[in-house]
């Protein structure tokens, strides 16, 4: 398991270095520079800016300030936020745990939604079981969680009143109330993106079940006379899950998409709602700062997708 | 079928409704601010008393203009991406590969959004505010999305390329590109047509998604995702302005994912009993 581990380390890392790529050049293409608002200005004269650019090496070949850019993003040293006056790395700081707690939360939920129905749909197709939670997991997935944001906030914040649709961060109490109070507040944010994952896991979880359940082995299982629930958990599940951790993995990117809409509409005070407030508020560092901090999630996530990979079928790892 | 029907209502809706339906999308009437559905009004108004339905019925020609451009450019680069990577191997087969697994691991709303902070402006003053956000947003959701159509075709250019009747037309002395053209990818072109009827529902889902964030079209384009962001803070007084755009959403991803899902079967020989 070691040297597996630290190959998909070493394979994880060129890919890190794709996306810094791509994002730089995104940034170097766009038109207008950090400085061009300063050229409006009158009251900043000709010669400060060119020092300004000079001192920031706007001027340099873009190899050279990519490699600059990419030392300073390593460095931890991510610029300094014009709207809200600190450093961009203290504001994200402040905002990935929310992020990463929701979308925990949210994946667990689907996992637990998506496991046991996927798995029954598949061992009896085409029941009445199945074909209700087939029907209702292409409904789960054609909702998109904006308007499922919405419809929950209406029925369950505005119509019933039964919870809160503002996401506080500054909740007073401690120990079982804070705890209780956060719950109350998150249930909302982690039960629409959980039943939306929830829902296309669940169809990827019954076919590969129904490929698996047709294999060999899964006859000779059941001919040795084993138990039908030993054959379900210990033969077909197994194998059935590494094509979805795979697929998981493939619909990471989605995941926090979803996850930047949900905080949007929640008021979740995220890094999802930091950049697009950012993004309405000009805050270039900021936007270039969570990109990047998306990218590294999407990859850390893929690496665990990957693990999980390997514990699932030993035969990869030792390849 | 059902699914088929329901889409064409909605797309012959969306393309003759405006025609038809008398009240047009920016009549502003403060008489009727935020009334619920009524004769005069079907769907309702929103706080400008402009008639929802109108808007609906505009607004929807985009959305689904945005998915069906941006599904055939994710196509055509999936497509020609694939059957490059497919018909050369060797290192231009690995070096696409590798590009299309970078494309699969990016962040792809965080980047959408990153483009049209950036791009936002430039194309509004070149193709004017319409088009220009037309453009942007079809470019960036299909330069997302053609990454499984590219490992679709691959996958299928691999298999292809050694049946018995490729060869033949090789044998016959085909050059490359005609193999290609003529034998190959009309054959592969089954699993690519299912990948796209998903991502049109995909592209409305993104541009929806873009709209709703408030970076999408501007709201005198009241595409559904733009009609949601307005409503928003008015959910309390009229909840009916957001219910129809979302409801309309909805229906046109879900019949759409529904027809992918018939069409997979109908072209699947290897499918699931």
């Amino acid at each position: 398991m070691g040297p597996y581990i630290l190959r998909r380390l070493l394979i994880a890392l060129p890919s890190l270095l794709g996306i810094s790529v791509v994002l730089f050049t995104v940034l170097a293409l766009a038109p207008g520079d950090p400085f061009g608002e300063m050229a409006l200005n009158p009251n900043v004269p000709p010669q400060v800016r060119e020092a300004l650019r000079a001192k920031f090496g706007l001027d340099d070949p873009v190899w050279q300030r990519y490699f600059r850019w990419l030392w300073a993003m390593l460095h931890g040293d991510w610029g300094f936020s014009f709207i809200s006056r600190i450093d961009v790395d203290t504001l994200i700081w402040q905002r990935v745990p929310v992020t990463l707690a929701v979308i925990g939360a949210s994946q667990l939920l689907a996992l637990a939604i998506a496991l046991p129905v996927g798995i029954y749909s598949a061992i009896k197709p085409y029941s009445w079981f199945d074909r209700i939670a087939s029907t209702l997991a292409f409904v789960g997935f054609s909702l998109p969680t904006f308007f499922t944001g919405l419809l929950l906030i209406l029925v369950f914040s505005i119509k019933l009143g039964w919870l809160p649709f503002v996401y506080r961060a500054d909740i007073a109490t401690t120990g079982w109330a804070w705890w209780s109070e956060q719950l109350h507040q998150s249930i909302m944010p982690i039960v629409v993106l959980g039943l939306f994952q929830g829902a296309s896991w669940t169809r990827y979880v019954r076919s590969s079940m129904l490929d698996v359940v047709r294999l060999d082995h899964v006859n000779t299982a059941r001919s040795k006379g084993l138990a039908e629930r030993t054959v379900v958990l210990k033969h077909v599940v197994r194998n059935a899950l590494i094509p979805v951790v795979t697929l998981v993995a493939l619909t990471m990117p989605q995941v926090f998409g979803g996850a930047i809409v949900t905080e949007q509409i929640f008021r979740i005070p995220g890094i999802g709602s930091l950049l697009i407030d950012a993004i309405l508020r000009n805050d270039t560092p900021v936007i270039m700062a969570v990109t990047f901090v998306f990218a590294c999630l999407v990859i850390l996530f893929n690496l665990i997708a990957d693990l999980l990979y390997g514990w699932l079928d030993p035969r990869i790892s030792y390849r | 079928m059902f699914s088929l029907v329901l889409l064409l209502l909605m797309v012959a809706a969306v393309v003759l409704g405006p025609l038809l339906w008398p009240l047009a999308v920016n009549d502003i009437d403060f008489t009727a601010r935020l009334k619920g559905p009524s004769l005069a009004h079907p769907l309702g108004t929103d706080d400008l008393g402009q008639d929802i339905l109108a808007r609906m019925l505009y607004g929807g020609r985009i959305s689904l203009a945005v998915g069906l451009a941006a599904m055939a450019m994710a196509i055509s680069v999936g497509v020609t991406i694939g059957a490059i990577a497919g018909i050369s191997r060797g290192a231009v087969d690995a070096a696409l590969m590798w590009l299309t697994d970078l494309f699969l691991s990016l962040p792809q709303l965080p980047l959408l959004l990153l483009l049209i902070y950036l791009f936002r402006d430039t194309l509004k003053t070149r193709f004017g505010p319409e088009m220009g956000v037309f453009i942007m947003i079809v470019l960036v959701i299909g330069g997302f999305r053609w990454m499984p159509v590219a490992r679709l075709v691959r996958a299928q250019f691999f298999s292809l390329r050694e049946k018995e009747f490729v060869e033949a037309a090789r044998a016959l002395g085909a050059t490359t590109a005609r193999q290609v053209w003529r034998h190959i990818l009309p054959n592969a072109l089954g699993p690519v047509i299912v990948a796209g009827t998903i991502d049109v529902a995909a592209a409305i889902i993104a541009e929806s998604t873009l709209s709703f964030l408030g970076l999408g079209f501007p709201p005198d384009i009241p595409t559904w995702g733009r009609i949601l962001f307005d409503s928003k803070d008015y959910l309390d007084i009229a909840p009916h302005w957001a219910l129809f755009p979302g409801l309309a959403i909805f229906l046109a991803v879900l019949t759409i994912n529904f027809i992918g899902d018939g069409l997979r079967d109908a072209l699947d020989p290897r499918r699931v009993l």
